[in-house]
């Protein structure tokens, strides 16, 4: 399981350019990335290299942020295995609530992050179909 | 249009007349509610003034000033001069934490309230041959009784059409064919909206004028319901403490409202001194009700900021005119025509959230519709890591809220400190909409 740092924004200009400075100057790397937004505010989802150290900037800087768990994998890199990890948690009756990709690539390979609301089992049902989890 | 005085010989009196009955009905007023209502006397006598002492309308000054929180301490009953057996009517205004300003009427309250309404209906033209169509609220609201029973008191036919289910509205004026409408202003523009929306043309309507009240509205707002509706628009004010609708209001020279004052004393005063400031003075505006029976205020502070003219208007009439109030001295908004206060956001902010302490009213006028948007900073601990959670947060919040004030809301979440801390009194309320006033002097 990884952590992954959730932030509050406002739906205004210079919102998220604010948190990248932040991450910036605390000198903290970025392995994954996502934005949900709606129409009058978003949510920035990231995995960086120290969530400790992350979450304490953004918490110095008033960021509402807060921490939680997603399930890490490494596919494959070709066409269909993004489709079998789907079936897999679709038999364990695990609803994703979302899913995002790593930044950063290899040749062969990719690595997604994804939400379900009961991750242990979900990582379980995964791990038993030999999928490769990740864990930082 | 031409216009008959309801009551001319009290309407066009002289002033030396009008001071006369003024005079009389007071000294009397003020030794029923001695003897009858206990909070008066102790507050007179604690003030050391006697009923005697009132002889005529040069000693209203001596008199103390009655409060909201009067009414309050003295819920239900506690203020009511006559026995309850002699109450015919109950109205109600919205409180601020639950408890309701109660007002009661006995027949002859009732019977001057309706004459003080068909003097309003007539100032714009009412007679017994015209159709009034009531959109005020029917219920414990006084809009919609307090102008169905004025326009029967006239004698025209009336239509008890209370608000909401617009298009039914439309088609009432249609096919009844309303002469006179009674409704907020922000109620007639959003009829407006939706006759365009529906390619309904003013011409089908047979409208003449119409009373709008129960809420600030600018020369703006007035000059898009004429156009509209294609009728005059007449402001009309009134509170459900001194009576409801018809205290006073326009006539056809749209310069003032013509308080009843026959009925109702007025003053302005400083609201910080609590002096009487001269005619032609802005200031807080203060009435005595020296008809009343059930319900008789003495020198009740509305709050509400006016001014008051003297000079003998162009219609004819001698009452004294009041200026559309422009403001309030206390907190209390007014909302599409409902009175919130921002304690009542404050404490359903607080039954679903208890921390949610740091909080911003934005009050505007988009469309001459009135909004009010919540701003709240949501923190880490209402932040539950997904869309759904935050979105629930929010209609929590905005179900809460719209429940407890009857007035939709929009809620804005914004991040930690986005809010300005200042170190006395927290800045609560930004009041965007600007009331403008254009009077035209005679």
């Amino acid at each position: 399981m990884l952590d992954q740092i959730s932030i509050f924004l406002e739906n205004k200009p210079g919102r998220l350019a604010a948190v990248m400075d932040v991450l910036s100057k605390a000198n903290t790397d970025m392995r994954a990335f996502t934005i949900a937004d709606t129409t009058d505010f978003g949510i920035v989802r990231i995995i960086v290299d120290d969530t400790e150290k992350a979450l304490k900037a953004l918490k110095e800087n008033d960021f509402t942020a807060t921490r939680s768990k997603v399930i890490g994998f490494t596919i494959p890199d070709r066409p269909g295995e993004m489709s079998k990890v789907i079936d897999i948690l679709q038999e364990a009756n695990a609803s994703i609530e979302y899913s995002y990709s790593f930044m950063g690539s290899r040749a062969d390979e990719a690595d997604i992050a994804v939400r379900v609301q009961d991750n242990e089992a979900a990582e379980k049902a995964l791990m038993d179909k030999g999928v490769k989890i990740i864990s930082l | 249009m031409d216009k008959e005085i309801y009551m001319s010989e009290i309407e066009c009196a002289p002033r030396e007349e009008m001071e006369l009955l003024q005079s009389y009905r007071l000294s009397r007023q003020i030794r029923r509610v001695y003897e009858n209502v206990k909070p008066y006397r102790e507050k007179m006598d604690a003030a050391g003034v006697k009923p005697e002492d009132i002889k005529s309308i040069n000693d209203l000054y001596k008199l103390p000033f009655t409060v909201k929180q009067d009414l309050r301490n003295n819920y239900p009953y506690g203020m009511f001069a006559t026995p309850l057996s002699e109450v015919v009517r109950i109205h109600a205004s919205s409180g601020t934490t639950g408890k309701q300003t109660v007002v009661g009427y006995t027949q002859k309250d009732i019977d001057i309230w309706s004459e003080c309404a068909a003097r309003a209906l007539a100032r714009v033209g009412g007679t017994k041959n015209d159709f009034v169509h009531v959109s005020y609220g029917y219920g414990l609201f006084t809009g919609g009784l307090g102008m169905h029973y004025g326009a029967e008191r006239l004698g025209a036919t009336t239509i008890p059409a209370s608000a909401g289910n617009s298009m039914r509205q439309i088609q009432m004026f249609q096919d009844f064919g309303s002469s006179i409408v009674c409704m907020t202003p922000s109620y007639a523009i959003s009829l407006i909206e939706l006759m365009k929306e529906n390619n309904i043309s003013k011409d089908t309507l047979h409208l003449k004028s119409g009373l709008f009240g129960a809420e600030p509205w600018t020369e703006e707002m007035r000059r898009e319901i004429e156009a509209g509706l294609g009728l005059k628009a007449y402001d009309i004010y009134g509170l459900s403490e001194i009576s409801g609708p018809s205290v006073s209001s326009e006539c056809e020279c749209q310069c003032g409202m013509h308080i009843c004052e026959d009925h109702f004393i007025p003053e302005i005063i400083d609201p910080d001194t609590l002096e009487v400031l001269p005619a032609g003075r802005q200031g807080e505006l203060v009435f005595t009700c020296i008809t009343k029976e059930a319900f008789p205020l003495i020198r009740y502070r509305t709050r509400d900021i006016a001014t008051l003219v003297y000079d003998r208007c162009k219609c004819g009439r001698t009452l004294v005119r009041m200026l559309k109030p422009q403001g309030r001295t206390d907190d209390m908004l007014i909302i599409r025509g409902v009175n919130v206060f921002p304690s009542q956001i404050e404490s359903a902010l607080l039954s679903v959230d208890n921390n949610a302490t740091n909080y911003l009213l934005v009050v505007d006028r988009v469309n001459n519709l009135d909004t009010l948007e919540v701003q709240i900073e949501l923190r880490d601990d209402m932040f539950g890591d997904n869309v759904r959670d935050v979105e629930n947060y929010k209609r929590r919040l905005k179900h809460a809220i719209d429940s407890a004030i009857g007035v939709g809301v929009s809620i804005r979440l914004l991040e930690p400190k986005s809010l300005t801390r200042s170190m006395g009194k927290a800045t609560r309320v930004i009041d965007n909409r600007k009331i403008k006033n254009k009077f035209e002097k005679n």
